[in-house]
């Protein structure tokens, strides 16, 4: 790994001492010199992990372990109803997911522009989910939401009959939501930081109410945020993963498109089968990033902050 | 900045409803809602993490508000029966060996896509970005089929290498603003007075881009610790970071007592959350993820 990022090192320490040519001259107006060298470690690395093993995955995926149809792991997939069903259930859990995180997050980062009591205390604990990842939420949630864990005890107390909570669709569904508000809510805060609040207070100088503020000033400059986070958060609980496994009901409810991958790479060694619904996967998140990135463009795009001169 | 606000809301000309006045003090229904709400959140996030440390000291738990006793020895057990130490000692080594390639690649990018527009720049800023869109599982089977071709599968070089694909575009991004916040004309200034280019770096740029890479590679190294997805399909027993140790032993039909595992992922806890304490005394998160997302 030194090896690539070497290359930069040198030639920035002894730039070539070569006559000047027509030819670099050109280049160089254009942007183009030795410095450019500089991103070459880093495109390299991005190049070889990252674009070379999709182009790599797309190619095995061609090449089945068993029989000679090129594309009999993909007919595999879609033929069979209960591998094909597995989109049908990614959605159903994401597509609530990302909207109800969406939900619950943005008023409570709009109200983050203002300073208040326990704000920081609120950030942290915010933000650990995020910092431990699902696999550590599954493992509490496993005590807390299990028949006799704390959140029934309160349940029944206040006379609510117990509730099965894990190992089943609402498992993986409470899993993936903390994750996921952490996540909506780190995105919000740095969209609504971008408004300036003084164009608030501008319209309620000019004498508009609460509801007009919020409609007429607020939600178009907050939009376009709205959809970046939903998307986002749609994209990532898409590709839910261990809490699946963990706090959900992995044979039925909760069989998502993540689960046929991990048994064909983990459990059958079946390389080109997991990188076919892999790509699968891909290709429907990178029609979800489309359709929702576009629907972003058409909306309002002027600036969020008021000039001060 | 607080001052001018409060100043400019008093200054403002009466509004035609005077009673707005006091709006800040006045609960309205959705504030009372979003606080319910986030309360609600914060409440069943310290449940979920602090059972898992009761479990951890619990000598039986079957249900009920507390368990039956307390003991210390799951730690021990935990230390010596699951490989754990193993796992620690490789997610120190693969953390350490993520940031370091992570800085050494990523700032002199993050520099250039900065400073400099080229032809091609564009395509850059999308290779960067599409590794931290997409989420690990889109690509994770397919680099794990290429390490294994490759011979370096479940190795600890493959499980730093593909920690390298989410977290070497974040440093690149990072780095971006906090290079556009450094005037050219020190640069120039360094210039006239003769530096060369491995001196401009070494003695200008990177002490004045050092709170943004200490940032980035604090940022990396939290992500490196809990990035499961990618570590679970290249690594081998020997080469687990703590969360893949960890999800092996939760998820194991042998079934390792709850005790145990608490006690793993306490450790993992206490790891992670000196990692984000450290890390938010030098960035604001928000500020991290809204250059991640931009």
């Amino acid at each position: 790994m030194t090896l690539t990022a070497e290359p930069d090192a040198r030639s920035s320490a002894a730039p070539p001492k070569r006559p000047p040519q027509p030819l670099r001259h050109r280049l160089a107006e254009r942007g183009v010199d030795w410095t450019l060298l500089l991103i070459l470690p880093a495109v390299l690395i991005i190049g070889a992990l990252f674009v070379y093993p999709f182009l790599y995955g797309l190619s095995i995926s061609f090449q089945p372990l068993r029989g000679n149809d090129p594309l009999s792991n993909y007919t595999d997939f879609f033929g069979d109803p209960y591998l094909r069903d597995s989109i049908w259930k990614t959605l159903r859990l994401a597509v609530p997911v990302a909207f109800l995180s969406v939900a619950a997050a943005a008023p409570l980062a709009f109200r983050m522009r203002r300073d208040f009591p326990g704000r920081q205390f609120v950030t942290l604990v915010v933000l650990l989910p995020l910092t431990f990842g699902s696999v550590l939420i599954a493992q509490g949630m496993a005590q807390v939401f299990s028949t006799t864990g704390w959140i029934n005890l309160l349940l029944t107390s206040v006379g609510i009959p117990e509730q099965q909570f894990i190992y089943n669709y609402t498992g993986t569904f409470i899993a993936a939501l903390l994750v996921s508000i952490p996540f909506a809510f780190v995105m919000l805060m740095g969209f609504f930081g971008g408004i300036d609040r003084s164009i608030e207070d501008a319209a309620a100088t000019l004498g508009a109410g609460r509801a007009a503020r919020f409609w007429r000033i607020i939600m178009p400059l907050a939009t376009p945020g709205l959809v970046t986070a939903f998307t986002l958060c749609l994209v990532e609980a898409f590709a839910i993963f261990p809490s699946a496994i963990l706090v959900g009901q992995p044979d039925n409810a909760t069989h998502v498109l993540t689960l046929p991958i991990y048994q064909a790479a983990s459990q059958r060694s079946d390389y080109p089968a997991a990188a076919a619904i892999a790509m699968v996967m891909t290709v429907l998140e990178l029609l979800i990033l489309g359709v929702l990135m576009l629907l972003r463009n058409r909306l309002y795009r002027g600036p969020s902050s008021g000039g001060k001169g | 900045m607080t001052t001018t606000e409060t100043l400019l809301e008093r200054g403002a000309p009466a509004p035609a409803r005077p009673p707005a006045r006091t709006r800040r003090e006045r609960p309205t229904l959705t504030s009372v809602i979003t606080w319910v709400a986030a309360g609600c959140f914060v409440l069943v996030v310290l449940a979920v993490l602090s059972s898992v440390l009761v479990q951890s000291f619990a000598t039986t738990w079957r249900g009920g508000w507390w368990p039956d006793g307390f003991t210390a020895t799951w730690y021990g057990r935990a230390w010596t029966a699951t490989g754990m130490s193993r796992a620690l000692a490789n997610t120190f080594q693969a953390g350490i060996a993520v940031v370091v390639i992570c800085l050494l690649a990523g700032v002199p990018a993050g520099y250039l896509l900065a400073r400099r527009n080229f032809p091609g720049r564009s395509v850059v800023m999308l290779l960067m970005l599409l590794p931290i869109i997409l989420p690990p599982m889109t690509y994770a089977v397919q680099l794990a089929a290429l390490m294994y071709r490759v011979g370096l599968g479940g190795t600890m070089t493959a499980v730093v290498l593909v920690n390298l694909v989410p977290t070497l575009p974040l440093v690149v991004l990072i780095m971006v603003p906090f290079v556009e916040q450094i005037s050219p004309s020190v640069e120039n200034a360094a210039r006239v007075f003769g530096a060369d280019n491995l001196r401009l770096f070494t003695r200008v740029l990177i002490p004045l881009l050092l709170p943004g890479m200490l940032a980035a590679g604090i940022l990396v190294l939290v992500r490196t610790l809990g990035a499961f997805e990618l570590t679970f399909f290249v690594s081998s027993a020997q080469s687990q970071t703590l969360v893949v140790a960890l999800f092996g032993a939760i998820s194991d039909p042998g079934g390792v007592p709850i005790s145990l595992t608490a006690a793993m992922a306490v450790t993992y806890m206490l790891v992670a959350v000196l990692g984000l304490a450290i890390s938010l005394r030098y960035v604001t998160p928000s500020q991290a993820i809204r250059q991640r997302h931009r």
